[in-house]
Parts: structure tokens; sequence; C-alpha cells
């Protein structure tokens, strides 16, 4: 799909985009709710190609890195600092984000402890097959796209009877934090820009409510810059005759009815709960748990790890506000000053698809 | 860390372990949670699994909604 790349493509679509715009009432706020959007919006030069034409992208939670509040990372680094022969596996961005302590990379382990980047689930899974007498843990973070892969591996855990293997799970789930930022009063969002792989897995239905409840339009994205004009296309048309769907730009990967697979898989072995965001705070059914049968893989359950909610906020840090499109990066007192890339003071600086990231590397 | 790659699948076996072929680059790739996988499909793969079979009708419908920019260019 090189095409969606070309010149001409984004050329004539920002051309229709500029046609629509001009019927309307400017500027209109549409949020990409999705991080790899925000980071090919500035990759791409379209952020300000667009708030040009009166379209002002505002950047939302779906970074999981980002989300996942500070005092979930902290009871990692306990494990790993407080035990010996444990081997905390995680994604490569997580091992960097800065907490009241430590982050990851920078701790001290405990004696024959050691932290360890994977790229994939399994290879965690692989390293407690292969060393059974250490404790491998995988601090599973993710959205949709990533909880069944992870729930793959404690299946796969459990038929073993794998015993030296467990998750300490940061699921996040897409559609309640839209919930919680429509019904809030303090955020204007008029169109949202639905992620793509998340909804690969579970489908466009889990948004309609937005349409149907808030009257705000949206339509699903891919992540090359025709894929994102096309659903600026879809939302604009959608303002223009006044109504409010759910459209589906991405139909090459993303079914309505999502992937059956994966969801029958999540629903077998996990169940929802309340969950604590960082800055968005506790959001009703927004995350999920393992099922009781798997408890045993949970190592806030097996290593009975306090967790206690809102306790690792840093202070100074806005990432909670830029999470939500309340604030643009370049707002925060702290951006480019003390929070760089190369030493970030907060996760939003951190992940590859962290909204201060994205501003700062592509900042002209 | 949430970026799916499209990628072709080069190699699964009936455990639906195999591999992809991502930019010249042999992956291992899990593909349980994608139903009748063969090679020469293509797929979105994320964190070593395959989460969503690319439908090529659907991405002609793309490539045709998007072409007449394209045939603007080459006029
Ligand atoms: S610039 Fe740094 S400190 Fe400010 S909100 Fe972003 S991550 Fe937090």
């Amino acid at each position: 799909m090189e095409e969606l790349k070309h010149k001409k493509v984004i050329q004539g679509l920002l051309g229709q985009i500029r046609d629509q715009t001009a019927t309307l009432s400017l500027p209109k706020k549409i949020m990409e709710v999705c991080g790899t959007h925000t980071m090919a919006l500035h990759r791409y030069g379209l952020k300000k190609i667009l708030l040009d034409v009166g379209i002002d992208m505002l950047t939302g939670p779906g970074c999981p890195v980002c989300i996942t509040p500070n005092e979930i990372h902290e009871a990692a680094i306990e494990l790993v600092t407080e035990n010996r022969n444990f081997i905390l596996t995680t994604f490569g961005d997580m091992t960097r984000v800065p907490t009241r302590a430590d982050s990851l990379q920078t701790l001290v382990p405990a004696p024959d402890s050691q932290v360890k980047i994977v790229y994939s689930p399994t290879e965690a899974l692989d390293l407690a097959r292969q060393k059974p007498h250490k404790e491998v843990v995988f601090f599973g973070v993710g959205f949709e796209t990533t909880i069944p892969a992870i729930a793959l591996t404690v299946k796969a855990a459990a038929a073993e009877n794998l015993q030296n293997f467990s998750v300490l799970p940061a699921f996040w789930l897409v559609p309640p934090p839209l919930r919680a930022l429509v019904s809030a009063d303090d955020v204007k969002v008029q169109g949202f820009l639905y992620p793509g792989h998340v909804s690969a897995i579970i489908g466009t239905e889990p948004y309609n409510f937005i349409a149907e409840e808030f009257g705000i339009p949206g339509a699903v994205a891919g992540f090359e810059p025709g894929d994102i004009l096309l659903a600026l296309r879809s939302i604009l048309a959608q303002m223009q005759r006044g109504e409010a769907a759910v459209t589906n730009e991405y139909s090459r990967v993303v079914r309505k009815e999502g992937n059956r697979t994966a969801l029958t898989l999540m629903e077998a072995m996990l169940e929802p709960k309340d969950t604590y965001w960082r800055g968005l705070g506790r959001i009703p059914q927004s995350g999920l748990q393992f099922k009781p049968e798997y408890r045993e893989y949970d190592a806030v359950n097996k290593y009975a790890l306090e967790i206690q909610e809102g306790s690792g906020d840093l202070p100074g840090c806005r990432c909670g506000e830029v999470l939500q499109g309340k604030l643009a990066p370049p707002e925060c007192p702290l951006f480019g000053e003390t929070c760089k890339p190369d030493s970030p003071y907060g996760p939003c600086m951190v992940s590859y698809e962290g909204a201060c990231l994205a501003f700062y590397k592509y900042r002209r | 860390m949430c970026l799916g790659i499209p990628a072709k699948v080069i190699e699964v076996d009936e455990s639906n372990q195999g591999k992809i072929d991502y930019m010249g680059t042999k992956v291992k790739t899990n593909f349980a949670l994608v139903d009748n996988i063969k090679v020469g499909d293509w797929v979105i793969v994320h964190a070593g699994y395959a989460i969503s079979k690319l439908d090529e009708a659907e991405a002609q419908e793309t490539l045709d909604l998007i072409r007449e920019y394209l045939e603007v260019s080459e006029s």
C-alpha cells in the first residue's frame, strides 16, 4: 500500500479536506485516540498542515506505556530489586519510564536477578521454560491489541503447569476512557480518529455509543498518511451532513465484528475491572484481570503486591492532561527543558507512541 | 509498541507457529489468533503474533479510491 504514502495522493486528499472545511465552522477539534497516529501525524508533517486548514488534532489516551500509572512500574521495580532469582521481562519502552525511585533500566537488581527486554511475550514464556530455577515475570502492558497475545502465554503456561511464569498485568481497554472523556465537560472533542489495530481486535461496534449517545462522528484509521486523511475526510463528511457514525477507513485490516478468535479468548480468560489510569483516574470496567482460575499466573496475586492507586504520580509532569487532549506537550513547563528524550521526566517523553516525544522529535 | 507491521507469511506449521518476511527479515510469528493462514497471505503482526489477515479485496477498494490522484499525476 505504498500508494498511501504517495505525494500526489496526500495532496489530492488534502485538497478535498480543504474544500470540506471551507463549508464548516472552524476550528474543529478531532482527537487521535492512538499514540501511533500521533507519531504518524507528526512524522508526515500533517499536524501542522491540518491546523492550517482549521483541524486541531488533540492527543488521546492511546499510549499504553504512558497511561500505566507509576505505582505499577514501582511494583515491577520492587519485584526485581527485593527478590533474588527473578527475571523481569517487558517491552523496551517500559524500562525507561522514570518513577520516584528508579526506572527498570537504572535500578540495581537483587543478586541473581535481572531485567530483560523482550519483543514478544512468548520470549518471556520461553525463558521460563529454559530456566526453571528462576521466577520469570512478564510486565505485560497493552490495549486490546496486545492482551490476547499475553493471555495466550498464560494459557500455554497453565497447560504445561509451568510454575515459574507469571504476568504483571497492565491491561487497558479503549472504549471506557473515551466514554469518560466525552462525558466530562472540559474537553470538547468534535470527532474521533479511532485506532486501527485495537479495532482489528474489537471491531467497530464498541464505538457506536459515541455516535449514538453523544452525536460525535468518528472513523477507524490505518497508519499511512493516506489512511489518516481518508478517515478525516470521512469524519468531515459526517459533519457536513450533520450526522454521526463510526466509519471504517481501514477495512483491509479491520472487520466490523473484530477478531472473533481473540475476543473469545479474552472472554474466556479475563474479566473487566475498575482500573486506575494515569491522569484519568479510576474508570469503571476499563481494565481486565485474569479470572480466578488463572490468578496464580497473575504476579499481583502470586507475590501479594500492594499497588496503591495514584501513589506514584510525579509532581510537575503534565502527561495526564496530555493524554486527555487538554494540554499540548509544549505547554508543559518541563517540555524540552527538564524533560527531553534522552533525559525524560515523564512517560509521554519515553514511549514511541508518547505525544511529548512526537512533538519534540518532529518540532520545527 | 502498538505498531503492527504488515508482513508476508512464509512458513506456517500445524501448531500455528511460523515465520513472516518483514522487509527481507524472517521473524518467528505465532498465528494462533488468525484463522486459516497460509503461506503467501499478508498479516498484521504485533508483539510476535499475527492479529489480522489483510483482506485483498478491501485493499483493492482503497487503492481504487485513491487511484484517481495517481492518474492525475501521471497524465
Ligand atoms: S514534557 Fe515531560 S514532564 Fe511534561 S508532560 Fe510531557 S512527559 Fe511529562
